[in-house]
């Protein structure tokens, strides 16, 4: 394959990742950040303790995150169906990725928020302000920078999801490297994808640091 | 102004209050002194109901906290202010969104709120430190700024909950200053624990001492060391255990005539002096002296010495 054969393929499917990353991490965070903080807050010590729903989702947590992500996919293909109506494409897999991604992330965001002092809690909860408020004003501002950090390890898992999910007929650059890397021996493809990955993660990673360095006044 | 009743609150099998009675007066330093354990700290969470106890009621400036919804209660505690050990500042803001965020809670509007965070600035110190961030304060300036967030809703109680324990002793000096003024110029009742007697000796006006959950003994100062047998004098001067028959002798206010003199003079005794010392409190100076009296006219010296309102006390 020629690099003017090569380059639409790479940027189409390039576009294709970032589309199934990018609806998926949107869709996690829209899941995860709260069930993230409900762990925190329904905790025995929370500030609304419900230790028995805490339990539940706990337990929700931990069997979306003991399924490979692999098994998981093919488990959730009803499941798809319903949602998108159809199993193929990348929107299709927006819906395997996000199931898989949001138990992980929150579980991220619930570490995030433990590192927040007790006694700056205390101090919100003596000034009489509400739990709404100290979950919005002082939780989420002070692990602000622990977010960051959890949500771009997040993003960096979803685009390793992503590329199995290619595999089932979701494209992208795990369907790239399979359709030419695996099943046509074509070596160029496979290279051109893995360095493009490993540029976008590189791209990623080092722009999650800045911002969380930038919002950490620690 | 804070009045507790029969507090009691456990934790599975730890008793950490043991009904506990405590009555602080308006406009009073009020110190709770005790070993770490003692339940000082629960005690001081209770009356703001950070914890809630397991019975018992708590009142404060006329209002029975233990009796309201979270709403009322969250509002009832915008009157009180809290200092903490550790400043507990919100690293993510600036110092003065730190002050202005009970302001924020309160529902002040902006330019009233920013008008607030400078005057309340000024008033510990701070001016024109504002927008530096709390890590690069030192400790004795982060607890000014914990200060200036305790009074930002204008409370008539301050709770102080070891505020200067993890400070250096100058730094301490002027935190506590900084309380004296507070108290004397805002009218501030503060309630505090601690376990430095340093604290309770150079700013407190009242006190009470605590361990394994009761309160031991408590009242103004001045009070408790005209008390025999009393615990804060002893720590105050710690003079070794008496032997029988020695006399303690503690003054308070300002000595207006040479009374161990006197006593030797007008009586036929003889005075050892074995020990004693002076010390400058909040409350006055007092002194505390151990001696040996003997000879013949005994009794009638020491009624001598009580006649001239010094607490005479006679080991047995």
């Amino acid at each position: 394959m020629t690099w003017d054969e090569l380059m639409p393929l790479l940027a189409e499917e390039t576009g294709n990742t970032a589309l199934m990353v990018g609806w998926a991490t949107l869709f996690t965070v829209l899941i995860g950040l709260p069930l993230g903080i409900s762990l925190v807050a329904l905790d025995r010590d929370g500030l609304r303790p419900m230790p028995a729903l805490k339990g539940v989702l706990g337990l929700v947590v931990n069997v979306g995150r003991s399924l490979p992500f692999i098994v998981l996919m093919i488990a959730l293909i009803p499941f798809t169906r319903l949602v998108v109506g159809t199993t193929l494409g990348t929107a299709a897999m927006v819906v395997p990725l996000t199931v898989g991604a949001a138990p992980f992330f929150a579980r991220l965001v619930e570490t995030a928020l433990r590192e927040v002092g007790r006694d700056v809690v205390q101090a919100a909860q003596a000034m009489g302000a509400s739990r709404g408020r100290i979950i919005a004003r002082v939780l989420l501002p002070e692990a602000l920078p622990g977010l960051v950090a959890g949500l771009t390890v997040t993003v960096v898992a979803l685009i390793g999801y992503s590329a199995m999910a290619g595999t089932i007929g979701g494209g992208g650059l795990g369907d790239l490297a399979k359709r030419y890397g695996y099943e046509r021996f074509e070596t160029g493809v496979m290279i051109a994808t893995v360095v493009v990955l490993i540029i976008i993660v590189q791209l990623i990673q080092s722009a999650g640091d800045r911002v969380a360095r930038r919002l950490s006044h620690k | 102004m804070i009045q507790a009743s029969g507090l009691r609150k456990s934790y599975g099998s730890a008793v950490a209050l043991d009904g506990v009675d405590l009555h602080v007066r308006q406009g009073e330093i009020f110190g709770v002194l005790g070993q770490s354990g003692a339940g000082k700290s629960t005690l001081l969470r209770c009356v703001n109901l950070l914890e809630r106890p397991d019975a018992g009621t708590v009142t404060v400036a006329g209002q029975d906290l233990t009796g309201l919804g979270e709403r009322e209660l969250n509002r009832a505690r915008q009157r009180i202010g809290m200092v903490h050990q550790h400043f507990a500042l919100l690293s993510s803001r600036t110092v003065a969104g730190n002050v202005a965020f009970p302001l924020e809670v309160m529902g002040v509007p902006r330019a009233e709120r920013e008008r607030r965070v400078a005057d309340l600035l000024e008033l510990v110190g701070l001016g024109g430190r504002g927008k530096d961030h709390p890590r690069q304060l030192s400790g004795g300036q982060k607890q000014r700024v914990g200060i200036a967030r305790a009074l930002a809703g204008r409370p008539e109680v301050l709770l102080s909950d070891e505020a200067t324990s993890a400070l250096d002793p100058a730094t301490t000096e002027s935190i506590l200053e900084l309380l004296r003024s507070l108290n004397h110029e805002l009218g501030l009742t503060i309630l505090l624990i601690t376990h430095e007697m340093n604290v309770v000796k150079s700013i407190c006006d009242s006190a009470a001492i605590m361990a394994d959950g009761r309160i031991l003994e408590q009242g103004t100062i001045a009070s408790l060391l005209r008390t025999p047998g009393s615990r804060l004098t002893r720590e105050i001067f710690p003079l070794p255990a008496a032997r029988p028959g020695e006399v303690t002798v503690t003054f308070t206010g300002d000595p207006e005539e040479p009374v161990i003199s006197a006593v030797v003079r007008k009586y036929d005794v003889d005075v050892n002096i074995l020990g004693g010392a002076i010390e400058e409190l909040a409350a006055g100076s007092v002194g505390r002296l151990r001696i040996e009296l003997a000879g013949e006219e005994r009794e009638s010296a020491l009624t001598y010495l009580r006649e001239r309102g010094l607490l005479v006390e006679v080991a047995a």
